[in-house]
């Protein structure tokens, strides 16, 4: 058995996390953690020591499907861990956060209402207003307007590891995590300057 | 003492190697390291082919070959 360390927990913050997003969805902007971290280490040391070590959904997964056994432990199919799908998934997952950059800004600037809805799978609407007070007009439109759409691309992805954590092994998301597959492909170049 | 060199060793395809440490995780000896954030390499003396890599690996990309 190996010595449990204070790192080993850190699944804990993706409970947090999504739990937070029910009592006020102001709490999605902590999700930039994750958004950041990874790429702090890729570009700043040119590892991959958030995904090795500190990756909280890679260690919930792990927990669910090995450690609790609820995945089928089944291989991934080949196409999901070719370059065409990884490479493909990580464009397509930045062009749907492009695109929610752009409502973020297109309420900004006015030309859109805010829309207390989180959105699965980039198509399903939820209804999501009861995580949202406005703060009695103290909150920016656009502030929450990107704590929605970031929520909802954390959410969908979350849903989508869970899924081929219980079809496949339990890590089968990083397989075909953008942010892993986007800081392998920044420490590859690094490793080969 | 007799030194017992184990039979089986983890061989990893690096090409198809996402780099995720889920092995690196689980090897009961620290064997393995991932190479500059780029894929894994296993530590041929201490592997002991215990082959846990291998189920854990999300890719499946690591397979027990006999030792040369």
């Amino acid at each position: 058995m190996k010595k449990s360390r204070w790192y080993n927990y850190l699944w804990i913050w993706s409970v947090i996390y999504f739990a937070m997003g029910f009592f006020h969805i102001l709490f999605a902007w902590l999700g930039l953690i994750s958004f950041f971290l990874p790429l702090i280490f890729a570009v700043g040391w040119g590892n991959k020591g958030f995904c090795n070590r500190y990756c909280d959904r890679g260690q919930l997964l792990r927990a669910l499907g090995g450690q609790k056994g609820f995945s089928r432990r089944k291989d991934v199919p080949d196409w999901m861990k070719g370059k065409a799908f990884r490479y493909g998934f990580l464009a397509f997952f930045m062009a749907m956060f492009a695109n929610m950059l752009y409502m973020t800004y297109r309420v900004y600037v006015g030309a859109a209402e805010l829309s207390e809805t989180v959105t699965l799978f980039w198509s399903i609407p939820v209804p999501w207003s009861f995580a949202y007070t406005g703060g009695a007009g103290t909150i920016e439109p656009w502030v929450a307007q990107f704590a929605f759409g970031f929520y909802s691309m954390m959410l969908t992805s979350a849903i989508l590891g869970v899924l081929t954590m219980l079809a496949y092994k339990p890590r089968s998301w990083c397989v075909y995590c953008p942010m892993g597959t986007m800081t392998q492909m920044i420490c590859k170049w690094k490793a080969k300057a | 003492m007799a030194t017992i060199t184990p039979k089986r060793h983890a061989v990893v395809d690096t090409s198809h190697c996402v780099a995720c440490g889920a092995c690196a995780e689980v090897c009961p000896r620290g064997a393995i390291t991932v190479w500059k954030g780029s894929y894994s390499v296993v530590d041929d003396g201490l592997c002991i082919g215990c082959g846990l890599c291998a189920k854990e690996c999300p890719a499946s990309v690591i397979r027990l070959e006999a030792r040369p």
